[in-house]
This record gives structure tokens, sequence and C-alpha cells, in this order.
């Protein structure tokens, strides 16, 4: 596990880039057989689903558009990752993230645009980070295990945006009809992040574009991004160099969470305009959440490695949807290819490690140098 | 209308269902509870329940056989075991993420057979209740207790069995010793491998049979996600229950009494938000893992790898 998570991407460049690749074609390759299995051309279906993606400029802004949430839920798996803290709960800190911030827009509607556009983005990065942090202090604080926390919160997030969005939060006019479609009001218009017309690409993901950089800084070039990884790395180590380890642990996931909580704040102010739920986190979410994770570990957990990764996946959704229309394929079959990527790029570490371990043989051996401290580990280890 | 709730009559119904809705908690994190002890976290029991749903439900829909319908869920969550231990124990990839990765594929895969193979919501006759005889008779207690359908008595049965497996026979004490010391028990002469390979496959052959539980027992339907997540709370009644048998029919019950009471309040009428109802049982679970965390012990070697030198 440790292992995984110190993998560089600097230092291991073609592996980095490789092992992702081979495992994508892989589980394309897969996805293939399966579409065989269906009776359908595997040809005909992926030609389908890139002109999906690409195929027009329209095309294209809606895969910038889809890859926004994975960006920036990616970005922020990234620190948490790298500070060994496996933090997925990004769905619930995407939906509180985007309550606290629709709330805010329906409640100052007088507020001039980029104010409220500001101040929705900021608190929906703030509650996100409040659903992220409570899990890391109790992950710090009590050794509850953060993955298990996580989940729970996610759960308990969607259930509170249920309730809110059927009570409190419902729409006026929904309100008073028998349906009551569990929504809220729209946003005044004001309020809508600019869009590049006529598509419905928006300014959230030049906004992801600028964080992933910025997150990058954050992690190689400061104190804090130091201490983050240090943790994530050896956390004895760390304590003995004085770190706060637990300090360490509520801010990865606390950060973590934040950008979550952004991309939630932003999905509404970018796509959306209101929240509206059909009862499951994914129906608000997109499972970008999830996705989120997929994108990041495909980016080998650095910032700017997201950035393409998140648009590859974005454009694995986008093109779903036109490969379901063409071949009547349906697009859960994305998702489940999606699977098959995490499997394999985890799965794919181990070829990593073992040429790590050949390389470290060789260098022993050029150098002619007995490694004492190794000898003396091993054998301890042996009798131990 | 609180006054409604204390009928005996429903009182007896929040019993009886409550006792129902634990069964594919049950299944699911007693299987979940030998990968665990063995030093297998399996996050991917969600998309293991789903697919295993799927097959018990496609194979019911087409042959009306139960027996091949549970079978089927056997198979394939047994295969999702199987790989998920490929996985782990030979590949020694990331325990955590790579059960996400498997649950997106239950979770994708079953919801595309779905929708290629039966498409629209139907319904199959699914397992009947089972009238245990005499004792189901008994006022009240007969009907919570002995008017079940087989896959519920068999949950229950589960938790003696894991219980009596674990703890008394050489197969338990080579999971835990595994799960606690894997060098030690490597240099004793177990194979390390060998034995998360069965706890692992085990626990998908459960995780299988918990999603049939929900689609040819308790709901009788199939649809897209409709575990909603009930896999991960598996996982979670595990270190609820202290990696112990009891602790997690413990879990298991608490859950499924609160959901069933919100189910009663909902059809009572009774103006709670069932929203918030629904949020307690994960509240509590997080309160529970704060407050047990300081006592109980994980298995020491949980989700790492072993690798001999």
């Amino acid at each position: 596990m440790k292992k995984f998570f110190q993998s560089g991407w600097t230092s291991r460049l073609s592996y980095g880039l490789l092992l992702p690749l081979l495992a994508t074609l892989l589980a394309l390759g897969v996805g293939a057989v399966m579409l065989l299995l269906l009776d359908v051309n595997p040809v005909t279906a992926y030609k389908a689903m890139w002109e999906g993606a690409f195929g027009t400029p329209n095309a294209l802004a809606e895969t910038l558009v889809k890859s926004t949430p994975l960006m920036l839920v990616g970005i922020g798996i990234c620190i948490s990752f790298r500070g060994n803290v496996i933090n997925i709960g990004g769905e619930g800190q995407m939906i509180v993230g985007a309550i606290l911030a629709t709330w805010l827009g329906l409640t100052f509607t007088d507020w001039p645009g980029w104010l409220m556009i500001a101040m929705a983005l900021l608190l929906g990065f703030l509650g996100g980070a409040l659903w992220g942090g409570i899990p890391g202090y109790l992950k710090a604080y009590f050794g509850v295990n953060e993955i298990l926390s996580t989940v729970m919160m996610n759960a308990i997030a969607v259930q509170l945006m249920n309730y809110l969005l059927r009570g409190p939060m419902i729409d006026p006019s929904q309100a008073q009809l028998a349906s009551k479609i569990p929504q809220t009001a729209r946003l005044p218009e004001a309020f809508r992040l600019p869009r590049w017309v006529p598509t419905r690409l928006h300014l959230g993901f030049l906004l992801a574009l600028v964080l992933a950089v910025v997150v990058y800084f954050l992690l190689w070039r400061t104190t804090l991004g130091y201490r983050i990884r240090a943790v994530g790395q050896n956390a004895f180590a760390a304590r003995y160099a004085g770190i706060n380890v637990k300090r360490q642990v509520v801010l990865a996931l606390l950060l973590s969470g934040a950008f979550a909580g952004l991309a939630g704040a932003v999905q509404v102010y970018g796509v959306n305009y209101r929240m509206i739920t059909d009862g499951s986190a994914s129906g608000f979410t997109g499972s970008a959440g999830f996705n989120g994770i997929v994108a990041a570990l495909f980016g080998q957990l650095h910032p700017l490695g997201t950035i393409p990764a998140s648009i590859f996946f974005g454009a694995l959704l986008v093109g779903a949807n036109k490969m379901q229309r063409v071949v009547q394929v349906p697009s859960a079959l994305i998702t489940a290819l999606n699977g098959l990527v995490v499997v394999f790029v985890v799965s794919s570490d181990y070829w990593r490690r073992k040429k790590e371990r050949q390389r470290l043989a060789q260098l022993v051996e050029q150098s002619e140098i007995l490694p004492d401290d190794d000898i003396g580990s091993h054998t301890a280890e042996g009798t131990a | 209308m609180i006054s409604d709730m204390l009928t005996v009559t429903v009182l007896v119904g929040i019993l009886a269902s409550g006792i129902r809705l634990a069964t594919p908690y049950l299944y699911a994190a007693i299987g979940e509870t030998f990968g665990q002890r063995s030093g297998v976290l399996n996050l991917g029991v969600d998309g293991q329940m789903l697919l295993g749903a799927f097959a018990a439900f496609y194979v019911v829909f087409r042959t009306g056989n139960l027996g091949l319908g549970v079978l089927a869920a056997i198979l394939v969550g047994g295969l999702m075991g199987l790989a998920m231990a490929f996985v782990t124990v030979n590949l020694h990839a990331e325990q955590g993420i790579s059960g996400i990765g498997f649950y997106l594929f239950g979770l994708g895969m079953s919801d595309l057979l779905f929708q290629r193979m039966i498409g629209t919501v139907e319904t199959v006759n699914g397992f009947s209740k089972v009238y245990i005889p005499v004792l189901s008779d008994i006022p009240y207690l007969g009907e919570i207790f002995f008017a079940h359908n087989i896959l519920v008595y068999l949950a229950y049965l589960l938790v003696p069995l894991a219980w009596f497996v674990l703890n008394k026979t050489t197969l338990g004490l080579k999971i835990r010793s595994v799960g606690e010391n894997p060098e030690a028990a490597d240099s004793l002469g177990v194979s390390v491998a060998r034995v998360r390979y069965f706890t692992v496959t085990l626990g998908g052959v459960l995780s299988g049979v918990a999603g049939a539980s929900l689609s040819i027992g308790l709901l009788n339907v199939f649809q897209q996600n409709m575990t909603s997540g009930l896999g991960f709370i598996a996982v979670a009644l595990v270190y609820f229950g202290g990696w112990r048998p009891w602790g997690v029919l413990g879990g298991a019950l608490l859950f499924s009494m609160v959901n069933s009471l919100q189910l009663w309040m909902q059809i009572l009428g009774i103006p709670i938000p069932s929203d918030i109802a629904v949020m307690l049982p994960y509240i509590l679970t997080i309160l529970v893992l704060v407050v047990s965390v300081s006592k109980v012990r994980s298995p020491s070697a949980l989700t790492k790898p072993f690798e001999r030198d």
C-alpha cells in the first residue's frame, strides 16, 4: 500500500504513462469482448463513442463539462492519497458543498453576480472541507477507519439532501403542486458561471485547470504539502522529524473534501442552476465522487496528471451516451469498464515494484558495496 | 398517532420485518468477517451483491427454479471473490482501491446485463415463507421469529456456524493466524495465499447470496443499483461488530430494526421526516466506531499484502 503511494511521477515517467495506458487498453479490450458477446460490433461502438466525445466542438465542450467535477474531486484525492488517507467520501462532500452554495444563492438574491459566485464557491469549498474534516478528525484522534466513516458520511449527506429538497429547500412552486418534485428553485441568472456560448462549457473548467496547478505547487513547493507527503510515506519517520502527524491527517482529508465540495458548488452554478434529487447520491453527482478517484489514480496521483485523466474519463462518459443511442448498449458499460481500469491500474503496480527491486539489486551489484544495514535488517526480520 | 405505534400488531410487525431485513447484511458481513480476519479488506461487497442479485433474479425469471437462482448467485459471487483474491494476494494490489474498482464493475455490469437481458421492471415468485411447525403458532413470537423464508433462517444459522469455524476449528485458527501474523503462520507451514483465497472467495459467495436474498427473497425484483450501498454498510458492520460474528449480528439487527421502524413510521404516517430517520443508523455507526475502536483491535495484518522475502 505504502509503495503504491510513493510511486513518483517524475522519477518513473515511462512507467507512469505506460502502465495506465496498458490498463486502459486492456479494459477496452475486455469491453470489446463484452460488446461482441452482446452481439454488437466493437468498432462501431467505439467509433460512436469517439464521435460522441470529440466529434464536434459541442461534443468536445460536453466532454470538458463532464471532466470538470472529476478534475476537482481528483486533485483533492491527490492530496489525501498522497497523505496515505483514503477518501471515499467525495460524493457526500460534493453534496454538502452544493447544498450550502445553493442555499446562499437562493437566500441573498440581491447580491451582485460576481460576489455571489465567489462566495458560493467559497462556501461550497468550506462545506466539503467540513464534511471531509469530520472523518479526518475521527481518524486522527479516535482511530476511526476513514474508508468507513467517509462512506457513512456519504449516506448521511444523501439523506440530508433528500430531506432538504423535499422539505425546507423545495422549490416554492413545486411545494404547491401534487407532484412535489424534490428540487430547489432556480438560481437567478446573474449568478450563473459564464459560459462559452453556444456550448455548455463554463468557467468552472478553467478554474479546475488553475487549481490543479495550484495543488501541484501546494504538494511539492510548500511546507504543508511536504508534511502531508512525509506523513503519507512514513508516519513514524515524519513524527521523529517533528511533524504533527495527526494534524496532517486532518488537513489531508479536509482539503480533499474541500475540492469535492467545490466540485458540487460548480455543478450547481455552472451546469444545473438548481439541485434536484432522485433519492440517490449519483442522481446529483453523476458518481463524480467515485470517478474522481479513478481519474486521480489514472493520473498517478499527480494533480497535473489528473487533468488529462479527467478529460479522458469525461470523454468516456459523454461518448457512452452516444454509444447508447447508436448501438443501444447501455452506458452502464462504461461504469463497468471504469471499475476494470481501476483494478488494472492498482494491479499493474506489481510490475512497477518488481522492476524497481531489480533496479535496486543491479545498483547494489554495480557499486559492489555490501549494504550492511540491509543485511542487518533482513536477518532481524527473518528471525523475528 | 404515536399511540398507533404501541399496538401489539404494529410492534410485532416492526420486529418481524426487522428480523427479515437483517438477512442481506448478515450474509455479506459474515462473509466479509472471514476475509478481514485473514487480513483482506474487500470493499467490493456491494458490487458482488449487485451481480449476485442480478444472476439469481435472471435465472429465476427464466426458469422459475429458486435453487438454481441461488446457485447462480453463488457462482457469480464466488468468481468475483476469486478475482479479488488474485488481485490482492498475487498482485498485492491496494485492497481499498481495488475493492472500489470491483464495486464499480459490479454496479455497471449488473445494470448493463439487466438492461440488455430483461429491460423492464419484472417481478418473480421468490422464496415463500416457511412456517416452522409448532413454533410459528406461538402467539406474537411465532410471527416475529418463525415465519420467514428459508434464506432468512439460513442467515441466522450462519452466525453460530461462523463463530464455530473461526474459534473452534483448525481452519479458523489458520485464518486468524494469517490475519494477525502472516510471517509466523507462513513459517509454521500455513499457506497464507491459500487461506486468503479461501476466505475472500467465501466472502464473494456469501455476498452473492446476500444479493439473492434481496432479489429473490425480500423484494423479488431487480433494479439498477438496488442495494444502494448496502454492501458498504456490511463492511462497516464488521468493524462495528469487532470482527466477531455475534457482534456483526448485533450490528445487523440494530440497522435492520431502525430501518423497519422508519418504514412502519412511514406506513402509519407519523410526521417525522423519513430521510432523517434513515440517517440515524449511519450516525450511530460512526459513533459506535468512535467508542469501540479504542477497545477492539483490528486484525494486525488487515490490508497488508503478504510477501515472502
